[in-house]
């Protein structure tokens, strides 16, 4: 059924849509009828500058599945990355040090 | 051989507290009378399969016309339109009847109108399509495709936008009642249609109600995969039935 549920997250960050990029500071997540999708419910996400008015966006819309499995992709990409960017920082603060 | 034809195009309406809007009319050629209908599009907008559906309608002798009702949330895309618009919470109802009375006038101004108008709606316009038929006075024959939060249980959902439940006012309804339901969909769910259904009848409103075994939300559209060809062949086919007997004209003898 079409819902009205919006989940807002507050983001910094840039997103590349059409026009190129542009800076986003927030996300709208419903999970809805999609536009596009050959599914009957998608995860939608826009991406979109608020202190700009949010009229441009740049948009996904995944299954529900996809999205679960975006979710743990996420969380791993940033565990492993910061760990590495942990130890490279640290190898470059020794360097100094010595 | 019978020559077929149709027109299909963006038109300017005036919607609610006159606001100049864009609607996509498709219509019959010919002289007519036709009659008309409005189509009350779903919440994610303004989408090809809308504007199919109201090719649709035409094919079958009805002139169609079914407002872009977040215009004023544009320009843009219709999905990016729409996009803003669930953001902002939806559209009002009060400005969604006001863009149906609109396109009531529309229809009933065009020198081939036969004077008699419909109303259809899917999902959410399921929803406003109720809630014109409680609204509004000369809407000549309704049909609500699945609309969901007709019966509102959590008083949560009622809102500035979305003030009162539609079956709040069904005692209101002035014209006859098609309701196509999926027994598998969850809004409205089996529990819901049966409520509504006993409002109605207990109302003596005239309505029909068809339940589909093995359809759930939006069978209609087939580009999704809740898609039903068998159920709705059948659904079609009744909407049909019901226009052409409650906005006769010469168009129920041409399409038949």
């Amino acid at each position: 059924m079409c819902s009205y549920i919006v989940e807002k997250a507050k983001l910094l960050g840039s997103a590349k849509g059409p026009n190129g990029w542009m800076r986003i500071d927030a996300a709208n997540v419903y999970y809805d009828h999609p536009f596009h999708a050959p599914l009957d419910h998608a995860l939608g996400i826009d991406f979109i500058n608020e202190a700009e008015g949010g009229r441009e966006r740049v948009a996904v819309e995944l299954s529900a599945q996809s999205a679960r499995e975006l979710v743990e992709r996420i969380l791993a990409a940033l565990a492993s990355g910061e760990v590495e960017h942990g130890k490279a920082a640290h190898h470059a603060a020794a360097a100094a040090a010595e | 051989m019978t020559y077929e034809s149709m027109l299909a195009e963006t038109v300017a309406f005036r919607g609610h507290k006159g606001d100049l809007g864009e609607a996509y009319y498709a219509r019959p050629l010919g002289g007519g009378p036709w009659p008309g209908v409005v189509l009350i599009h779903h919440m994610p907008g303004w989408d090809e399969w809308i504007k199919e559906a109201t090719r649709k309608l035409a094919h079958h002798g009805l002139a169609t016309i079914s407002p872009h009702l977040y215009f004023r949330d544009g320009p843009g895309s219709p999905d990016d339109v729409g996009a803003r618009v669930r953001a902002a919470g939806g559209v009002a109802d009060e400005q969604v009847i006001g863009d149906v009375a609109g396109c009531m006038e529309f229809l009933r101004a065009q020198p081939y109108a036969n004077g008699k108008v419909g109303v259809i709606g899917f999902c959410s316009g399921g929803r406003h399509t109720y809630l014109a038929a409680c609204s509004l006075p000369g809407i000549d024959a309704a049909v609500d495709c699945w609309g969901g939060n007709v019966i509102v249980d959590d008083p949560k959902q009622l809102n500035p936008k979305r003030p009162v439940a539609p079956i709040d006012l069904t005692e209101k309804m002035r014209s006859p009642l098609l309701g196509l339901f999926g027994n598998d969909d969850e809004n409205p769910n089996r529990d819901q249609v049966n409520r509504t259904e006993a409002v109605l009848k207990k109302l003596g409103k005239n309505y029909e109600f068809h339940r589909y075994d093995g359809a759930g939300h939006a069978f209609f559209n087939a580009s999704r995969p809740a898609y039903r060809a068998e159920q709705a062949l059948d659904g079609w086919t009744k909407v049909f039935a019901f226009f052409h007997k409650h906005l006769a004209t010469q168009a129920a003898a041409r399409a038949a």
